[in-house]
């Protein structure tokens, strides 16, 4: 039964949590914590802050992990495939008939109309990265770290993967200072 | 010889896409959302799997539809890239290291959760995936002047950040609606090319 249970607590915000994997958090709390009452508003802070500490998609590592705690290795496959599984079936579906059509000017004209659209989408979740870490690491300490970033990706052309590791590194020591 | 030849390029295509996605999923810090800039980097840069503007329309959709962003383009450019083989080791490659990474450092990581430097590494990636962020921006907007030109690109643009920003009007209602708008009118002029 609990196979079941969990199936359905992360089905419902795999298929409501419009905007990504962070937009289904607090529809995944509503299940967690008010529902099954499998952990309590504390623990699935916890959770959260330690989700959020690693690296990965964040709806996937809270689905295993809940899962696991609840349901062990079956558990975690069942919350996995219950939040996974509906949206990229739907997603895979959709392209396929659209890339089918892809000459048809029609849907050439689809794709110049919603580029400005994810700019603007893009352009959304950039603020909210930088105010973010404004709040989280201060003015000065963001400024900085947005210019050498710039710089290293854009200019030095340094894999992002670097940069980023150099970020975690920094971050390390001047947390340890 | 030419069977043998297939399998081991089937082979090498899977090795790939694991590969791929599990570089992005162990430095996409920040939830999926976070990854988008470094699905971009190897789908289209490393790997050119999909040309920018398939990209683009991926992302799109993929932002239309419910449920977490990261599986839905990983398990979607697996398919593309090698059926439901490639899906599920798109899948596999961006969920089962971080999820395997949580599970386990959850128990160690729950006594030193109150450490100032777990914190503050997370905190000093944040920056760093505005800019990759802001730099996508720039080349999404610049492509769009590109196709629709400058004039058109910019009052498209101005009317994208009305209805998503200003009237709080959901990316999905938006995309659906230009769906719509493409598929029904432009009968003539719409096809500029």
């Amino acid at each position: 039964m609990i196979y079941w249970y969990l199936f359905l607590a992360f089905f419902i915000p795999g298929i409501l949590g419009y905007g990504g994997g962070p937009a289904s958090i607090p529809l995944v709390e509503k299940e967690v914590v008010d529902r099954y009452e499998w952990m309590t508003t504390q623990e699935f802070g916890e959770v959260l802050a330690l989700g959020n500490a690693l690296p990965g998609p964040i709806a996937t590592k809270m689905a295993g992990y809940i899962g696991y705690a609840e349901g062990g290795i079956g558990g975690a496959i069942v919350a996995l495939f219950a939040s996974v599984a509906p949206s990229l079936i739907l997603m895979v579906i959709l392209m396929v008939t659209l890339l089918k059509y892809k000459d048809s000017p029609k849907v050439k004209n689809i794709t110049k109309l919603v580029r400005p659209v994810i700019a603007v989408l893009l352009g959304a979740m950039t603020l909210q990265f930088f105010m973010t870490s404004i709040e989280s690491s201060g003015t000065i300490q963001t400024i900085v770290l947005i210019i050498v970033s710039y710089w290293l990706l854009e200019i030095r052309k340094v894999h992002p993967a670097f940069v980023i590791l150099m970020a975690l590194v920094y971050g390390a020591v001047s947390g340890i200072v | 010889m030419e069977k043998e030849q297939v399998k081991s390029s089937k082979l090498k295509t899977n090795k790939d896409l694991f590969l791929a996605f599990f570089r992005v999923g162990l430095l996409g810090f920040g939830g999926g959302p976070a990854a988008i800039p470094l699905f971009h980097r190897e789908a289209v840069v490393n790997y050119k799997w999909m040309t920018e503007d398939e990209f683009g329309d991926t992302l799109a959709l993929g932002n239309t539809m419910p449920g977490p962003i990261a599986t839905k383009m990983a398990g979607y450019i697996g398919y593309r890239v090698n059926g439901v083989i490639g899906c599920l080791v798109a899948l596999m490659a961006t969920v089962v290291p971080t999820v395997g990474l949580m599970i386990i450092l959850l128990g160690i990581l729950q006594k030193y959760k109150n450490l100032e430097w777990v914190n503050s590494m997370s905190a000093a990636v944040v920056p760093v995936v505005g800019v990759m962020l802001a730099i996508m921006t720039w080349d999404f907007f610049q492509k769009s002047g590109k196709s629709l030109g400058m004039g058109r690109a910019i009052l498209f643009t101005t009317l994208a950040v009305i209805l998503l920003e200003f009237l709080n009007i959901h990316p999905a209602i938006v995309i659906f609606g230009i769906l719509i708008v493409s598929l029904t009118s432009f009968k003539k002029g719409g096809d500029s090319k």
